[in-house]
């Protein structure tokens, strides 16, 4: 689980292989020799790119092309994509259902993220202790991580039924049976990220439980005997060794909450009235219920974009926790 | 991690350089071509694919059943390829972007004119598809643009479906008008189970429920924000707010529907006649169908022509197409169509075949009325149905959930106007 690099393991390390010889000055034409291992060191990393190239570059350069081109049916027929400048972008940026899907996308992502993470954080800091039956509960937890997403939005539904859901036959022993938690304009979205909290925990904790096992357990033990608080402990020890783990959490959690479309899409469609639409769901729907590619592009590549200014956050969070 | 090599034999190195870049070169070459392969798949001049979306057990089985009878009459092999429904139209364009169209493609109504503007579906006439015995009206459905490319083998339409047991039991007739059919279901309305079920979900299940209301009240496509489509929003609001129709409803899909009406959640409910099959799993269940309720007694139920149609793409080669054109004709036939009916519990196309399917299922006679009154989604604006489709799903639902009618169809009107 916890990453060998930044481990403080005192384990004899194996003895290092003895420094690479130098080649010998004596070899007839030493140019080529080393234009050869240059080649051989690409060879080894041309796979890779030609498949990076292949199935991340070309659809990505592809994307972003379409979003400047009048891309509709016909132009499976034709090939004929006549470029239209910004004109996408344009009708894109006028529509309310854009506005509305971006901050509808944002409030997912926050309200899931912080759900997702505070949680699975309290979770991670509560099974770091010992106790009976540990392991097995933590096992227990991971379900939701277990079961394909749309698995989880198709049961949610049902259980969230306003009529015939059981949450609600259980809320009616509470006299509050009758919420209408998918079926209303202001209740759908946070259903929804209540939801993807649920599916979110297993993650958080597990990777921020693999953080906890790396914090030395000494330290621990010298702020007990300066008399340090719990909280005071958690605070000044725990989340500050924990930074680079929360830091790849949030970034990874991020990535996958801002693109939502599979669970939104079985839980309530975007509905009602267009409640739940987010950038994932307005993105297909312009591609695949409108059949106008060009806004879909548009609405894809906005998302890429969102991303992409995290994954750099990401890599370079990376890089600091490699020192 | 790195391999150190330890020794300093040149010749071993270059070996172990030349064995390695070798296959490397190979092995990113092969990567490459089989990206690039897997289009343009060779057709198989004997075998003849039916791309349709009968993913369900039960209609592959009697579609099958249906091209074998007509592979053996006609001597050709044909097979079919199911794609979920929603599927059908971007499988079919990306088979058209590779040149790999199969032969024959079952579209919905809703779909078959976006499809034909593109160009790539052929004019059924002209192949010699007949059209003898077939409805004005069920000609329109598969016409677009005066061209008759798709052709239907069997149609349905909404209908209202009661509970006997709970009509009886409450003696309440069926309804026949919106007033009768309020005060219905606002009797039958009691803790756990409603008067009335139907799909107002965002998708084209709720749309294509909404339409019978808005026709049959002289409403229409081409002005959602007229006064005669917000009383048929409002007739909506008003089963909801006598609590005779679920707040669930903005999550139904017809599917949905029929789950409700069959574990006795809604004394009634709006739908059609494919459900009949599901519904007759459950022998203790005496369901009674009838047309849907109009504004006033005495006037016309017009509801929504749905139903698959089958349309030859262009694929480039006439004598392929004119086998299609068999094909299409022998699935088509009376028999066949009659077969397919009776199964799938639609009404058959060709009005002949129409007679024989009345005297056989005598009990879904109102359905074949309604039928007779149908109108299809797309016969006014063509490939634009999708676009109002789209903003009436998010008019009705803001409706239910609290918008008034009024603004609500008014935004959806400019929304269709401004083109998104």
């Amino acid at each position: 689980m916890s990453s060998t690099a930044a481990s403080a393991s005192t384990a004899p390390t194996p003895a290092a292989p003895a420094p690479e010889a130098v080649p010998a000055a004596k070899s007839p034409k030493p140019g080529s020799l080393k234009r050869r291992r240059t080649l051989a060191q690409w060879g080894f990393i041309a796979p890779a790119v030609v498949f990076m190239l292949l199935f991340f570059g070309y659809p990505l350069v592809r994307n972003i092309v379409m979003s400047f081109q009048h891309y509709t049916p016909s132009t499976f027929f034709t090939g004929e994509a006549p470029f239209n400048g910004l004109d996408n972008w344009k009708n894109v940026f006028q529509d309310d259902l854009f506005g509305k899907a971006l901050w509808q996308t944002i409030l997912f992502t926050i309200g899931s993220l912080i759900g997702q993470f505070g949680i699975g954080l309290a979770l991670a800091v509560f099974f770091n202790r010992r106790f009976p039956l540990n392991g097995v509960l933590r096992s227990l937890i991971l379900l939701p991580w277990l079961v394909p997403m749309v698995v989880s939005g198709v049961v949610w539904r049902r259980i969230l039924d306003q009529d015939t859901g059981v949450l609600n036959s259980f809320l009616g022993l509470f006299g509050a049976g009758d919420t209408p938690w998918l079926s209303s304009t202001g209740m759908a979205l946070i259903s929804v990220i209540m939801v993807n909290i649920w599916i979110g925990i297993p993650f958080n904790m597990v990777i921020l439980y693999g953080g906890l096992q790396e914090v030395p357990k000494e330290m621990y033990e010298a702020a007990s005997l300066d008399g340090a608080s719990g909280w005071r402990t958690f605070r000044s020890i725990t989340l500050p060794l924990l930074k680079p783990v929360i830091t790849v959490v949030l970034v990874l959690g991020f990535m996958s909450t801002v693109k939502i479309l599979d669970l939104v899409l079985a839980l309530t469609d975007g509905g009602p009235a267009d409640s739940t639409q987010t950038l994932g769901t307005l993105t297909y729907q312009n591609s695949f219920a409108q059949l106008d590619f060009g806004a879909g592009a548009v609405v894809g590549n906005i998302l890429i974009l969102i991303s992409a200014v995290f994954a750099v956050f990401y890599l370079r969070a990376n890089r600091n926790e490699g020192k | 991690m790195t391999a150190h090599i330890t020794d300093g034999s040149r010749q071993r190195r270059r070996r172990l350089d030349r064995r390695v870049v070798v296959p490397l070169t190979v092995v990113s070459a092969l990567v490459g071509a089989v990206a690039l392969s897997g289009c343009g798949a060779q057709r198989d001049e004997s075998v003849f694919t039916v791309l349709n979306s009968s993913t369900d057990d039960s209609y592959h089985g009697w579609d099958a059943a249906t091209l074998k009878r007509c592979s053996k009459q006609l001597g050709v092999t044909i097979e079919q390829q199911s794609v979920p429904a929603a599927q059908v139209m971007t499988k079919s364009l990306r088979m058209a972007s590779s040149k790999s169209l199969p032969d024959i493609i079952q579209f919905d109504g809703s779909e078959m004119p976006t499809f034909a503007e593109t160009g790539g579906l052929l004019d059924l006439k002209k192949l010699g598809v007949s059209t003898a015995d077939i409805p004005e009206g069920i000609l329109d459905y598969g016409s677009y643009k005066g061209t008759y490319y798709g052709a239907a083998r069997t149609v349905n339409t909404l209908a209202l479906f009661y509970n006997k047991d709970i009509l009886d039991k409450a003696g309440l007739p069926v309804p026949t008008t919106w007033a009768e059919m309020r005060s219905t279901a606002e009797k039958l309305t009691k803790s756990g189970s409603y008067g009335v079920a139907l799909s107002a979900g965002g998708a084209e299940d709720g749309v294509y429920q909404f339409t019978p209301f808005m026709w049959s009240n002289g409403g229409d496509e081409t002005a959602l924000d007229s006064p005669r489509v917000v009383e048929a929003l409002d007739y909506w609001k008003s089963l909801i707010k006598d609590g005779s129709l679920s707040k669930s409803t903005v999550n139904w899909t017809q599917a949905d529907v029929n789950d409700q009406f069959m574990a006795g959640n809604a004394a009634m409910m709006i739908n059609g006649p494919w459900q009949v099959e599901t519904l007759n799993t459950k022998k203790n269940l005496h369901w009674g169908i009838a047309q849907i309720p109009v504004p006033e007694a005495g006037e016309d139920s017009v509801g929504p022509l749905g139903g698959g149609m089958l349309t030859i793409p262009d694929v480039g080669d006439t004598a392929r197409e004119k086998t299609s054109a068999k094909i299409v004709n022998c699935m088509t036939s009376e028999q066949e169509e009659v077969t397919y009916a009776l199964n799938s519990w639609m009404i058959p196309a060709n009005q002949k075949a129409a007679a024989v399917w009345r005297e056989k299922v005598p009990s879904l006679s109102s359905l074949a009325d309604q039928v007779a009154t149908a109108r299809s989604r797309t016969a006014k604006l063509g490939s634009g149905w999708t676009s109002v489709s789209l903003a009436l799903q998010s008019a009705f639902q803001s409706a239910l959930t609290g918008q008034s009618s009024e603004s609500a169809l008014k935004h959806a009107q400019q929304r269709v106007e401004s083109g998104n």
